[in-house]
């Protein structure tokens, strides 16, 4: 395997302290490769929005070590002081809804993350419509998030997500509102994007449908998580 | 970097237009006051410079005509010409009253003068000055009064043969022009019955109607009855001559009161309209705190509206200041949106005001800056909710 664009040993989380205290993330293990996409399944409750959550630098975790994009983040405690940076230069995010920024139109919405990072407008928005078009969505460039359909919206959402090229992208149920067509054609998406960018890419996912697509998975329950073959051969 | 506020403010423009509207119109009344203030700065500053005089001669210990009923002989002008470094002097009478004019009450100030005298209006925009001892006046263009038309004042009928304008009192009434001796009547001379009741009492005082003195008795009536009384004189200065130092003779050696203009402005910006400047300095203080605390309410309703969002820029790596300034411009773009329908809607409704409303430059540009600095204080409670925002709440679960 390559250097691993996410390496993660005995994560733990625990919520509150004493008597209340919850052990949300038992020591998670977990390596991917970058261009590789897995999906992370588990019933509710398991964990697997808090693994997403401290694989996202959104909360820190209790105890471990976890490398994102090649570069130690966390190893008992947060390793890199800008954690706003490290999400926005190393880790792109797919919502179970789009979440596009309603008063930016969709080129925009997608160049606002490399503009964050520095990069001139005009650039940015080349970027922007350069994988707009690559994700089939560059015709609505102009338009308004609320003028674009469900599966539209999904796609210029990962165009946000890749724009700055992240070795990390954490998809949470980004085909829940889908139908079948199109919840397979995101999946093909996000394989042809990982493949393309070296990008190593998680998919949280309840979604029966997709769920054979994985070639590997990685199943959370009681907060720890157990690796497995899928089925799948990408789409 | 695009701006976000910007953006935000054109996809929302009509929520923005509306409370925009509402904390203008608050805006314009906060200049209005302003200029209501300035209007009477002015007002007074325009009455003392078209009374053409340097100084004020008025009754002992009395803050003259303007502040103060002031009562002298009308031929104390005459001593006060023959002062060295006064080169013109005349008396005038200053009285403000209601006159019924087509059905509707007009409150004026009624001015008498001596015709080419300091106290006449400096300057017509129509008809001509007094030409005759009686009976004519020259009036405001603020009282209405037409050319041609004739107005009752006390007993006697008096047309109106020319047309000022910006002459007001210190409490913002139009002045109305008349002949001295005319507006001496007006003044002091007492109605028909109080005449003939006085006569009676003069008659029935045997010290005063003694038998074997002749001609007492008639002398003593036509003293009741004379109007020889004035409110102020008028004094101009020699050229090269102090104004203080004459009117320093005036109060050492006629026992009058004597103001410059330097001190009859003191009396009529910092005396008079004090109280109204305070009130005015109160009702913009309670203004201003009504603007930030609506401007404030608003940019937290909208703040709230809008967690979500913020959640997912903050997920994507907008950096907290980059958020705090989308706020604070959000926050000053709706101050400069009220600003401008303010200062529209002030100076479209400034002319409808029964007082004169004097608008300055300056006093926009601090309002201005005003609105810009409340807006940004009005912005600290939603920037500090806004960076409370958990970018985890755009996860989920």
């Amino acid at each position: 395997m390559d250097v691993p664009a996410i390496e993660v040993r005995g994560l733990s989380k625990r919520y509150g302290e004493g008597d209340a205290a919850v052990d949300a993330l038992k020591g998670v293990d977990m390596r991917i490769a970058p261009g590789e996409v897995v999906g992370l399944i588990g019933p509710s409750g398991s964990g697997k929005s808090t693994l997403l959550k401290c694989l996202g630098a959104v909360i820190e975790p209790t105890g471990g070590y976890m490398v994102l994009g090649g570069r130690v983040a966390f190893d008992g405690g947060w390793k890199i002081r800008d954690l706003s940076g490290l999400r926005r230069d190393n880790i792109g995010f797919v919502f179970q809804a789009p979440y596009l920024i309603p008063f930016l139109d969709v080129t925009d919405n997608v160049a606002l993350l490399p503009m964050l990072a520095g990069k001139s407008n005009r650039e940015a928005r080349r970027q922007a419509v350069e994988l707009l078009e690559a994700l089939d969505v560059g015709h609505r460039a102009k338009a308004a998030p609320s003028e674009l359909s469900g599966g539209e919206q999904q796609r210029v959402a990962i165009a946000r997500a890749l724009v700055n090229r992240p070795p990390v992208v954490l998809a949470d149920e980004p085909t829940a509102p889908l139908d079948s067509e199109r919840a397979l054609n995101v999946v093909r998406i996000l394989n042809r994007m990982a493949e393309q960018y070296r990008t190593a890419i998680i998919v949280v996912t309840h979604d029966e449908k997709i769920i054979p697509t994985f070639r590997r998975l990685y199943r959370i329950r009681d907060g720890r998580t157990f690796e497995e073959a899928g089925e799948g051969r990408g789409t | 970097m695009i701006s976000l506020a910007g953006r935000d403010i054109l996809h929302h423009w009509a929520k923005y237009v509306f409370t925009g509207v509402g904390l203008g119109l608050l805006i314009g009344v906060t200049l209005s006051m302003a200029g209501i203030y300035r209007g009477m700065v002015d007002d007074a500053q325009v009455l003392l410079r078209s009374s053409g005089a340097d100084i004020w001669a008025v009754q002992q210990e009395t803050l003259g005509p303007y502040a103060e009923p002031s009562n002298m002989r009308d031929d104390a002008y005459r001593a006060i010409l023959g002062m060295p470094g006064v080169a013109e002097a005349s008396n005038v009478t200053y009285l403000t009253m209601q006159i019924r004019q087509g059905g509707r009450d007009v409150r004026v100030m009624a001015v008498g003068s001596e015709p080419g005298r300091p106290g006449e209006p400096p300057f017509l925009v129509a008809g001509r000055r007094i030409a005759r001892s009686h009976y004519e006046v020259v009036a405001d263009v603020r009282t209405g009064f037409r050319l041609g038309e004739r107005v009752r004042i006390r007993r006697h009928e008096y047309e109106v043969v020319g047309l000022t304008r910006r002459m007001v009192s210190s409490s913002g009434d139009p002045m109305v022009f008349l002949p001295l001796k005319d507006a001496q009547e007006a003044q002091f001379l007492k109605d028909n019955d109080a005449i003939v009741n006085e006569r009676a009492r003069t008659a029935a005082n045997p010290a005063l109607n003694r038998p074997g003195v002749p001609g007492l008795f008639d002398a003593i009536l036509a003293s009741q009855t004379a109007s020889r009384s004035v409110n102020a004189v008028l004094v101009r200065v020699a050229s090269g001559h102090d104004p203080e130092q004459v009117a320093e003779n005036i109060r050492r050696w006629k026992h009058l009161e004597a103001y410059t203009r330097a001190q009859m402005e003191e009396i009529l910006v910092s005396r008079l309209i004090e109280t109204s400047a305070r009130q005015i300095g109160t009702f913009l203080v309670i203004l201003a705190i009504v603007s930030a605390a609506i401007v404030s309410f608003i940019i937290y309703t909208m703040t709230l509206g809008k967690v979500r969002e913020l959640a997912v820029l903050k997920l994507i790596g907008t950096r907290n200041r980059t958020i705090a300034a989308m706020i604070l411009q959000q926050s000053l773009g709706l101050g400069l949106i009220g600003f401008v329908i303010g200062k529209t809607v002030a100076t479209l409704w400034a002319p409808y005001f029964p007082k004169y409303v004097l608008l300055l430059p300056g006093d926009a540009v601090r309002g201005l800056v005003a609105t810009m600095v409340v807006c940004a204080v009005a912005s600290l409670l939603a920037i500090r909710v806004a960076l409370k925002v958990d970018p985890a709440t755009a996860i989920g679960g």
